[in-house]
């Protein structure tokens, strides 16, 4: 099968970088699967997990991501992410202090459409809490 | 001539002064170090930021459903400076060579009857521009209590910024740093933030070339959302920058100042030999001329 180049980034470091076979990106219209010559596509990210098949049928590399940007090109797949740990350092703690976060910027957001996006992402982050908990 | 008694005790304050600036120069070198690896961590993102960015505003361009981040307000009469600097001072020529920087680009503004005010990050830009603009800085947001430079400090900043865009204060909002070139080298930056500045790169419409993009939202929804984290990013990125810059640049003033400490202690230790020489060499020739007498 081919391979495609991956990369993970968050504002402070590069995560990963290096060719895999098969990512999982939980898109914000829904989950969808890259495999190598995806057609061009960019979407936005809400929170929850990628999965990194490196090899066929092989266990997946889990890592949480804070919402974000997934960009699929001709040349492969780039993430860039809000904030993103691996699975095996994720804390729920973490998690409920950006849902606390979440609610702090709700009541402090102005105007329709800002309360309409930070209803949004406090609602992404309230499900994920709920599907790991 | 001073005397001996004052000749030490300058020795001995010269002494003190090179242990700290010593002190000083060391632990700049071992902040450094970890301010350029933060530097460097931070740059492929923004790298990465950029190409999403320029291939999506290119198409965007022009087009009466662009978000006012790239589009802009119509108007370029009222900029807003942005100065980053340190909230610390003794780092050379750091923060003088930012706000000067600053300060042309303002004057040159005034001049052809613009509008300027200032947002000073760090408390030593507000300190050198106060005087020069009075009445003209917005606010100073100090970093005194960050601990570590992150995302969200940049994020707070950023936000600012767009109050202020959305108060409807400014135009055009430009952002001075300094770019970290190495140890003795910093270069004092200029990056306008607001409308966004993307530069077009040849190498994505090479790439896409043939290639039509699938938005999911829809294309104006992601740049609305990317372009806010857009601006983020590269206050995050002078924020780092300005780190490594002002370490390099006290370690090499510090390095500098002992160095100046050295070749005074060894002056004046110079000094105090002959000036105790001679007064021994006196005290000898009062005495033999005083046995000579008897």
């Amino acid at each position: 099968m081919d391979t495609f180049q991956f990369e993970l980034v968050s504002p402070e470091k590069l995560l990963i970088s290096e060719e895999v076979q098969h990512v999982v990106v939980p898109g914000v219209e829904g989950e969808f699967g890259v495999l190598a010559h995806h057609a061009p596509l960019l979407s936005t990210l809400k929170p929850g997990v990628v999965k990194v098949y490196k090899t066929e049928g092989g266990e997946p590399e889990r890592l949480f991501v804070q919402g974000g940007f997934a960009d699929v090109n001709p040349k492969g797949l780039t993430i860039l992410a809000d904030a993103a740990v691996p699975m095996s350092e994720f804390d729920v703690a973490s998690l409920d202090q950006a849902i606390k976060d979440a609610e702090d910027d709700l009541s402090d957001a102005e105007g329709d459409k800002a309360k309409l996006r930070a209803q949004e992402k406090l609602d992404q982050l309230r499900q994920f809490r709920l599907a790991v908990s | 001539m001073a005397s001996l008694k004052d000749l030490r005790n300058r020795i001995a304050s010269v002494k003190a002064t090179q242990k700290i600036t010593k002190a000083m120069q060391m632990v700049a070198a071992a902040k450094l170090r970890r301010a350029e690896q933060a530097a460097a961590a931070a740059r492929p993102y923004a790298e990465r930021m950029e190409r999403v960015l320029s291939n999506l505003a290119a198409g965007m361009k022009g087009s009466p459903l662009a978000p006012r981040l790239l589009a802009g307000t119509g108007s370029d009469k009222r900029h807003l400076l942005v100065v980053i600097t340190a909230d610390r001072g003794l780092a050379g020529g750091f923060n003088s060579s930012i706000a000067r920087l600053a300060r042309e680009h303002a004057r040159r503004l005034l001049a052809d009857g613009k509008e300027v005010q200032f947002l000073c990050v760090g408390r030593k830009g507000a300190d050198i521009l106060k005087r020069q603009f009075p009445g003209k800085i917005d606010d100073v947001i100090s970093l005194r209590e960050v601990k570590r430079l992150g995302f969200s400090t940049a994020q707070d900043i950023a936000e600012r910024v767009f109050d202020l865009f959305a108060e409807d204060k400014f135009d055009v909002a430009t952002m001075f740093y300094s770019k970290f070139k190495s140890v003795v080298s910093q270069i004092p930056t200029a990056q306008q933030i607001v409308p966004a500045d993307i530069p077009e790169g040849d190498e994505t419409e090479d790439l896409l070339k043939g290639a039509v993009y699938e938005y999911e939202p829809s294309e104006e929804d992601i740049l609305e959302d990317l372009l806010p984290r857009n601006v983020a990013i590269q206050i995050l990125k002078a924020l780092l920058e300005n780190a490594a810059s002002e370490q390099g640049a006290r370690m090499s003033a510090m390095d500098n100042a002992t160095r100046n400490a050295g070749e005074m202690i060894k002056k004046l230790s110079l000094d105090y030999n002959r000036t105790r020489q001679a007064q021994i060499t006196k005290e000898l020739i009062e005495i033999i001329s005083g046995a000579e007498a008897l």
